[in-house]
């Protein structure tokens, strides 16, 4: 139960947790010992690809948090077929899912990839990178930014909570800035609508052709929005302009696509009334584990998560609330 | 191997002096050293009514809300928060006088740990709660955020707080002291500093709990205390002093009783 002492990082050999991982993994394939060959079967992910119209397919993540038995893949990924190649929206988890996302993506369209766009630096969305040429990869200024900051944060975490699906995995940052505007793929225009909420900056990428909106981490549907990095002022206006895009459909970060607002809808409830509890909670003067145990509305029962992002979300909140809130009371400000 | 053995040992030397602490529910290595040194080898008892609450998740291990709280026990002289598998295990000790045995605040954990709480009763006995938090690492060897900031020591000793009526009849009191809360275990070699006594006495100058705190305490220690809070008195005032004699003084005043606030003179 108790896991024996590990630091973070070493500090004799400057290793990281992750290196030091497979160092110690190599130590152990020099050594003939059956019992973990017959553990190290390669994982592997299995694609299910759902078409949404012609030439375009989300390939649906599970509505869990990040395991090692899903392996990271959690968030919604897309495939559009052009002419010039195909596009993919966000690269998941892990490079061994980028690798496999990539071989999907050619066989679906039977081109080379043309372009990927990440929609924002959380890692379920970023980490298959190194299956694809940097300078495919497009993103906004300040996704790169806020990779550069928390990518190798994120690596230490994603290897804690996935294991073993991150073997390989590094890093590796897109290459090609993009700031909006429409991008041509011959026979299919790519509107790139840089939008901030759910962190500091979502990408949210319109197919003009099929009218699919890509909602990236801005929409959750019937699975719990994540907060750690969220403005939830500034969520509920992107969410607002969201609803005034007249689409075919909406892919939502996480949860199934639909024909219908709901997810713009549910994601807008949900985070209007959590923010409520969890700022009522604090005038209350609740102390965090007492906030925490808060009953939610019993319309979040069928909401993937509801308990677990809840409690997230007052960890998220509650230190900016006090920060912000409470009355200034020392010596120094009388 | 070498803790079992030195504490079979020690047991031999001590002979009838300490009965065998109770053996851990978490199965902690640490256990009989825990005891040993941080309830000095009382007796010790495994008690539900001393709850320890810490969250399912650990995503900021330099922040991890904990709630040691008990109040279902009567005559608590002292209330001791631990982790045993922290590099510091000691996080602090509340002495509630007349307070409830209940305190929330934030630590920093640098692995996945048993949390306790131990109350101790006017018998010398320590009644342990105890849970295990799960968490990657990091916490007690990560700079203080304040430390990337050139202004931390303009804002150092700043306080913030409120106190509501508390249903118990109690004045529940949350504060906000900023302070680096150093442990002298990170990687940019900045020495301990922290803040390592916070005393709470009423405007009239009662005494209402002394909480002594050690560096596992998080950054901008946050709290909640129970207080009792006389009729006559509308405030609490606040004195926290940190390692280098640093004295942070705050008074927060009791809105339901505004005219009864009595103001410090000098």
């Amino acid at each position: 139960m108790l896991s024996s002492p590990v630091a973070k990082r070493d500090r004799t050999t400057g290793l990281s947790r992750r290196q030091a991982m497979t160092a110690l993994s190599a130590t152990l394939a020099s050594c003939w010992l059956p019992a973990f060959d017959a553990r190290a079967l390669p994982l592997s992910y299995s694609l299910k690809p759902e078409k949404l119209t012609d030439g375009v397919w989300m390939i649906p993540g599970a509505q869990e948090a990040i395991t090692q038995s899903n392996g990271g893949a959690i968030a919604n990924i897309t495939i559009l077929d052009t002419k010039a190649g195909a596009v993919i929206v966000d690269t998941g988890p892990s490079l061994r899912f980028g690798s496999a996302l990539s071989a999907l993506a050619t066989e679906l369209t039977g081109k080379p990839v043309a372009r990927v766009y990440i929609t924002h630096f959380h890692p379920d969305h970023v980490f298959g990178n190194q299956a694809f040429e940097a300078g495919t990869i497009a993103t906004t200024p300040a996704v790169v930014k806020g990779l550069e900051a928390l990518g190798e944060a994120f690596a230490d975490s994603m290897y804690r909570s996935a294991g073993d699906w991150m073997r390989g995995t590094e890093l590796k940052l897109p290459g090609k800035i993009i700031e909006g505007g429409v991008e041509d793929f011959g026979d299919r225009r790519i509107r790139c609508l840089p939008m901030r909420g759910h962190t500091d900056s979502d990408l949210v990428l319109f197919d003009e052709k099929s009218g699919i909106l890509i909602a990236g981490d801005l929409v959750f549907l019937d699975r719990a929005p994540t907060t750690p990095h969220a403005d939830f002022e500034r969520w509920r206006i992107s969410l607002a302009n969201l609803g005034g895009i007249p689409c075919s459909r909406i892919v939502p970060g996480h949860g199934p696509s639909e024909d219908t607002d709901r997810g713009i809808r549910q994601t807008r409830d949900w985070l209007e009334a959590v923010y409520a509890m969890i700022s009522d909670a604090f005038e209350k003067g609740l102390d965090v584990s007492e906030a925490v145990a808060l009953e939610l509305p019993s319309w979040t029962n069928k909401i993937a998560l509801a308990r677990y992002e809840y409690e997230r979300t007052v960890m998220h909140l509650y230190p900016k609330l006090e920060a912000g809130k409470l009355p200034r009371v020392d010596a120094q400000s009388r | 191997m070498r803790l079992l053995a030195s504490t079979f040992l020690l047991l031999l030397v001590s002979g009838a002096a300490y009965a065998a602490p109770p053996s851990d529910p978490l199965g902690s290595p640490m256990w009989a050293d825990m005891v040993e040194r941080v309830l000095e080898g009382g007796e010790v008892v495994f008690d539900d009514k001393v709850k320890v609450v810490v969250p399912s998740i650990v995503e900021n291990q330099a922040q991890v809300p904990v709630t040691a709280d008990a109040r279902a026990l009567p005559g608590v002289t002292k209330l001791v928060v631990f982790a045993d598998l922290n590099p510091i295990q000691h996080v602090l000790t509340l002495t509630p006088g007349k307070s409830a045995p209940y305190i929330g605040f934030r630590m920093k954990v640098e692995q996945g740990t048993p949390v306790r709480a131990a109350a101790q009763t006017a018998d010398g006995v320590w009644h342990v709660g105890s849970v295990y938090l799960d968490a990657a690492g990091g916490g007690c060897s990560a700079p203080a955020m304040a430390r990337n900031e050139e202004s931390w020591s303009t804002t150092v000793g700043q306080t913030q707080g409120r106190i509501w009526r508390d249903i118990s009849g109690l004045a529940r009191a949350r504060f906000r002291i900023r302070h680096p809360m150093d442990t002298g275990l990170a990687r940019d070699n900045t020495p301990a500093f922290y803040i390592e006594s916070v005393k709470v006495t009423s405007s009239a100058g009662a005494p209402l709990a002394t909480l002594q705190m050690f560096e596992p305490v998080s950054e901008d220690p946050t709290v909640t205390l129970m207080l009792p809070l006389a009729p006559s008195d509308g405030a609490i005032d606040i004195e926290g002093r940190d390692i280098n004699g640093g004295l942070f003084r705050s008074q927060i005043t009791a809105p339901w009783r505004q005219s009864n606030v009595v103001v410090p003179r000098g």
